[in-house]
């Protein structure tokens, strides 16, 4: 970046015939010999015009490039000089040179000055990202800048924080006749930062601004408590839809095969990084966006052909055996977490989103949706929908269903139970895996993922009801929703502890969770 | 007539119902009233009223689903009634008390698969079903008297064990197993013993020792078998009822209801 | 009595109990006190603290066959149990340390470097070492008691049992992973400096807790087979065949479940009070589920229903542990794992089933 500016800088000064660019002389004079005041006086007077040199120059000023000799001001790099006014090569370099120290607070106002000069920027992306730096707090010094900004500004969001960063500079000046308009304008905005400063001018000395001032407040933070009724909400589906993912496979293989399968949160780990092996192969080609669209099924491929190979070599054998079968995947757990570690490291792996997923929809009152957590809703219902789909409608569920019911009679009919078995339980362990692939796109992926989600994804299950598809989506939202309203109240570590004893508890009533099959088979 | 109305509290009491609180002073040990049950719809007992008479032997024959089994769960307190009284006695209300409060007032159950415990020794099975006191503390300390080593002899030799005692339950014989299992209900000294089809899988031998060995009981226990087996039926039966769809269908004599054209019909279907 | 004796083991299997009861109390401390250091007879700190730690591990295992092995509930809860009882240990060890500390404050030094001004109230006692040995086996026993008078009385059984067992021991350890909730966050509790006056890592002292543990565990074993010999210990294992069946004859098995629970908890507590003193630290990773699990493969290896098979199990495992930790520290998971594989298909008896039929 620096060598770019100076690359800039030097590049004008190419062109003896002219001079290369007029910098306001005064300005830069203060900016290297001034007062502490008059410096950061000068910096908005030089960037207020929008002149890229201007922020060149800058930049020269915060690296220490800037050097005085007598009254002469140079940027000097590497053994090259040149003016800073005129921006002309000055050569030889003239003896006597004294470096212009810039201080750290000079520093840090050159820094804020030039994110704010990042407004005028012709790429979109560069000028919201600068808006957005500015709306989080600017020196008032900046309102020019932002002024000019709004006149050239066409995008409508980056335009709304602009207009709302320049009612908050405004609200600082003197003016009453502005602070009043600002706080009216403040008022119909929907931002933290907007509170805050409407709170600081509610206990404003004038009347008519605290009047003023309590009115907007009221306003804002009537839009404000709507915004984070719908944040929570959106945060209890987002929970609720990870839970389900996670939760799903576990439906099957636990839910209607009965087997306790404690290396679900592996097979999950294992879907995350093949996930991760997808991404890398797809970094060397131009359809990085699209990796996801081969990692959805390698992901559940892999781990539906890990399971399926578990259920042949090790839980077929223990069938009607369930504590035998919870300390013989448990092992294999272990071992499976073993392998990633040797093969792919101990440590977290990253797994890069598409562009697609960054980035989210402002929904409304400051709530922004994120893309990566819309996509996983819309692909756990997904799940959800193909699994109920193959459940019910397939010649496989139908086989899945009564090998479950009834086993000695599906095997009289001819359904080749081993083989139902093997598939179910792949079924499920692929399921898994897609939890895993959604899993990558909102976390970190080691060879530990999967331990934090076995509790879990058994509480759901168990606390929906074993063997009941309804109940363990109705389970998934309701620890969803409990787990954050909870974190709301008490924070996220007691919030889980607080749902983990509910379900204990609810279990200790209500053995058979939410939606009971009653009947003589139950006890059975 | 003194009518005490035996009430147990849920938690407190273990072991220390009596069998003296029975009373049966109007020669009815067990009286089902109007009781329904119905599973998601299905009514498995619907408005079955039934009395057995003390040291009866009744005899349950029924189709399958008529209800036999539910009839059972209900007198033990495994399944609750939706409607209806259950009384044991003239005082004891069924509906009030646990599994295990009901087997300590009297009642045995023995249920179709036989269930004994398989790793223990026959003596041993007899010992851990012997009427005694069953709580916690009393058993940790509990040291088997002359009398109690005589009474589970005497009953090993009513079942045809008595040269078995220390072998492993799992390696007796089908027939064998079943005969331990009337041997613990025995030794709980019930007045009401529940014998869900007992000769089944038995050799004819087997059977016709079961036989006598249940006419032997009589008199002093009442006992209610659940059999499909007519012929075994046939050969003790003094008085059978026939379930259908949950409610009582015909009863009397063997001779009696097979004359039955209710009965023949629902035997013979449609 | 001699009744008793005779029902608890036969002559050969005194001799044996009296042939370990020397070892730990007459030849180890010899051994390792007495006998000069360069002799090859010489039992170094490092095997007096591995054995003692195996020790403690040994009593867990009894504790858990007692209810898994016999009464056919398999506890994953037994790690938090056994962290309970070190942690109440832990804090009187952390009161002892005094004004010893970093900070020199009569408050642990956790609690200085979080600011607080005075100990909260489960610290209250926790000086008196009476107190301490109250809550090593009070709070294990208490949790297990309210806990399992609600799952057993729920009819909770079977894998379900596991599974909320397994759920109760994560929120215990993140409750306890929490600075808040005043047991020192992720760092527990370490650098203890005395008990009962003498320093913690003397030889005499480590010896001391040595024969301590090696008291205790030879007290739970003939302990557990005074159970399992009675017809207490019988309807365990009838709970653990036929559970309906014992029910049918008048057993409120809810409270014979209860019963040998709680016990079961207790004992781990006072196994877990042995331990945190000779290994020197206790903290939250204690009550990771996977530890709960894991005393259950070293019942499981010994053999399920024999107590000297949960010592066996536990011994075999725990060394089998710090040999590959030490020397091939990346394969003891794939060791570990296969053990679990291993032993559910092919060796449900377990080692002593092993013994047992070559004989």
């Amino acid at each position: 970046m620096k060598t770019l500016l100076f690359a800039l800088l030097l590049c004008a000064s190419a062109s003896p015939a002219a001079p290369a660019f007029a910098i306001d002389k005064t300005a830069v004079e203060k900016l290297a010999f001034g007062d502490a005041d008059e410096r950061s006086a000068s910096i908005a007077a030089l960037l207020a015009e929008g002149d890229p040199h201007a922020a060149a120059l800058l930049e020269a000023v915060s690296e220490g490039d800037m050097q005085s000799a007598g009254k002469r001001i140079l940027i000097v790099k590497g053994g090259q000089g040149i003016d800073a006014v005129t921006g002309e090569a000055v050569a030889p370099l003239p003896e006597g040179r004294e470096d212009v120290v810039a201080n750290n607070r000079l520093r840090r106002e050159i820094e804020g000055a030039l994110a704010a000069f990042k407004l005028l920027s012709p790429e979109r992306p560069t000028r919201l990202a600068a808006a957005k730096a500015l709306a989080g707090g600017a020196d008032a010094a900046m309102l020019p800048l932002v002024k000019k900004a709004l006149e050239k500004e066409t995008d409508s969001d980056i335009k709304l924080l602009l207009e709302l960063t320049a009612a908050s500079m405004e609200m600082h000046s003197g003016d009453k006749e502005t602070r009043l308009a600002a706080i009216q304008r403040l008022g119909e905005s929907n931002s933290p930062n907007s509170r805050t400063l409407l709170a600081q001018a509610a206990a404003d000395a004038d009347d008519d601004i605290r009047l003023a001032a309590q009115k907007s407040l009221r306003e804002v933070q009537g839009k404000l408590a709507w915004g984070e009724r719908a944040g929570l909400l959106f945060a209890g589906i987002s929970l609720g839809s990870i839970l389900l993912l996670t939760a799903l496979g576990l439906a099957i293989t636990y839910g209607l095969m009965g087997v306790i399968n404690m290396a679900h949160g592996e097979l999950i780990m294992i879907g995350a990084y093949a996930t991760y092996v997808v991404q890398i192969l797809f970094r060397k080609t131009n359809f990085f966006e699209w990796y996801l669209l081969l990692a959805v099924p390698v992901s559940f491929i892999v781990a539906a052909a890990v399971g399926m190979l578990l259920e042949r070599v090790v839980i077929r054998w223990l069938y009607g055996r369930p504590l035998e079968t919870l300390l013989a995947t448990w092992g294999i757990s272990l071992m499976l977490i073993q392998s990633v570690r040797t093969v792919f490291g101990a440590a977290n792996v990253q797994v890069e989103n598409p562009a697609f997923m960054s980035g989210g929809i402002h929904a409304f009152a400051g709530v922004v949706l994120p893309w990566s957590r819309l996509v996983i809703i819309a692909f756990a219902i997904a799940v959800l929908i193909s699994m109920w789909l193959l459940l019910t409608k397939t010649r496989l569920g139908l086989f899945v269903r009564g090998v479950t019911q009834n086993r000695a009679m599906a095997s009289c009919v001819g359904v080749p139970t081993g083989l139902v078995d093997m598939w179910a339980f792949g079924l499920g362990s692929g399921i898994a895996g897609l939890a895993g692939c959604a899993l990558s796109q909102i976390g970190n992926v080691g060879p530990d993922l999967g331990q934090g989600y076995i509790v879990d994804s058994f509480m759901v299950v168990v606390f929906g009801g074993v063997g009941q598809l309804a109940g363990t989506v109705y389970a998934a939202l309701t620890l969803g929703f409990a787990n954050k309203f909870l974190e709301e109240v008490s924070g996220a570590v007691i919030a889980k502890i607080m749902v983990l004893v509910f379900i204990i508890i609810f279990i200790q009533r209500r053995p058979q969770g939410l939606f009971a099959v009653k009947g003589r088979a139950v006890e059975a | 007539m003194t009518t005490s109305v035996a009430t147990v509290n849920e938690s407190g009491v273990f072991g220390h119902l009596a069998t003296e609180g029975l009373d049966a002073t109007h020669g009815v040990v067990l009286y089902l009233e109007d009781i329904s049950v119905s599973f998601d719809g299905f009514k498995a007992l619907n408005k079955l009223t039934l009395s057995i008479d003390v040291g009866e032997l009744r005899c349950v024959i029924g189709p399958n689903g008529a209800g036999k089994t539910t009839m059972m769960d209900v007198i033990t307190g495994k399944t609750r009634p939706d409607q209806g009284s259950a009384f044991f006695g003239q005082s004891i209300d069924l509906a009030r008390l646990s599994e295990a409060q009901i087997a300590h007032a009297g009642i045995g159950r023995k249920f179709q698969k036989p269930t004994i415990f398989e790793h223990h020794s026959v003596f041993e099975n007899l010992e851990l079903a012997m009427k005694a006191d069953k709580r916690v503390r009393k058993t940790l300390f509990s040291v088997l008297s002359s009398s109690e080593k005589d009474s589970i002899a005497e009953t090993m030799k009513k079942i045809r064990l008595d040269d078995s005692s220390d072998r492993i339950a799992g390696l007796l014989s089908h027939g064998q197993k079943q005969w331990l299992e009337i041997g613990m209900l025995l030794m709980q000294e019930p007045r009401l013993l529940l014998l869900d089809e007992p000769v089944a899988g038995m050799s004819e031998e087997e059977t016709e020792r079961t036989g006598e060995l249940f006419l032997s009981l009589a008199g002093k226990h009442s006992l209610v078998v659940v059999e499909h087996d007519m012929a075994f039926i046939g050969k003790i039966a003094r008085k059978v009822t026939v379930l259908h769809e949950g409610s009582v269908l015909a009863e009397g004599s063997m001779s009696k209801v097979q004359n039955d054209p209710k009965v023949i019909e629902v035997y013979l279907g449609r | 009595m001699s009744v008793v004796f005779g029902r608890i083991y036969t002559m050969r299997d005194w001799f044996f109990v009296g042939l370990a009861s020397l070892t730990v109390f007459v030849i180890v401390p010899i051994l390792s006190l007495v006998v000069s250091q360069d002799s090859t007879f010489h039992v170094s700190q490092y095997w007096v603290t591995l054995i003692g730690k195996i020790m403690c591990y040994a009593i867990v295992a009894i504790a858990m066959d007692l209810v898994w092995g016999y009464t056919g509930i398999l506890s994953l809860g037994h790690g938090l149990f056994f962290a309970l009882g070190g942690y109440a240990m832990g804090m009187y060890l952390m009161r002892q340390i005094g004004r010893e500390g970093q900070y020199q404050s009569d408050l642990p030094d956790f609690m200085v470097f979080l600011d607080w001004k005075e100990l909260p109230w489960q610290w209250w006692y926790t000086d008196q070492f009476w107190w301490a040995l109250l809550l090593v086996v009070l709070v294990p026993g208490l949790l297990a008691l309210v806990f399992g008078f609600f799952a057993f009385r729920s009819r909770v059984k079977g894998v379900y049992f596991s599974i909320i067992t397994q759920a109760l021991t994560f929120a215990a350890m993140l409750l306890f992973f929490r600075n808040a909730t005043g047991f020192g966050g992720n760092n527990g509790f370490t650098d203890f400096k005395s008990i009962l006056g003498l320093p913690i890592t003397t030889p005499e002292t480590r010896m001391i807790l040595f024969t301590l543990t090696g008291a205790a565990l030879i007290g739970t074993l003939l302990l557990g087979r005074w159970i399992v010999t009675s017809k207490f210990g019988r309807v365990l294992t009838a709970i653990r065949d036929a559970e309906t069946r014992v029910a049918f004859c008048g057993y409120n098995t809810v409270y014979y479940k209860l019963a040998i629970f709680v016990l079961s908890a207790m004992i781990c507590g006072i196994a877990g009070a042995l331990y945190v003193p000779q290994v020197g630290i206790i903290n939250p990773s204690e009550m990771s589920p996977a530890n709960s699990i894991e005393i259950a493969i070293w019942v499981a290896v010994g053999g399920r229903g024999t107590l000297s098979g949960a010592i066996l199990g536990a011994g075999l495992v725990n060394y089998a542990k710090s040999f590959f930790t030490q020397a091939f520290p990346e394969y003891w998971l794939y060791a570990l794992g296969l053990i679990f594989i291993f032993v559910t298909l092919f060796l449900p008896q377990g080692v002593m089933g092993l013994l047992r039929k070559n004989k």
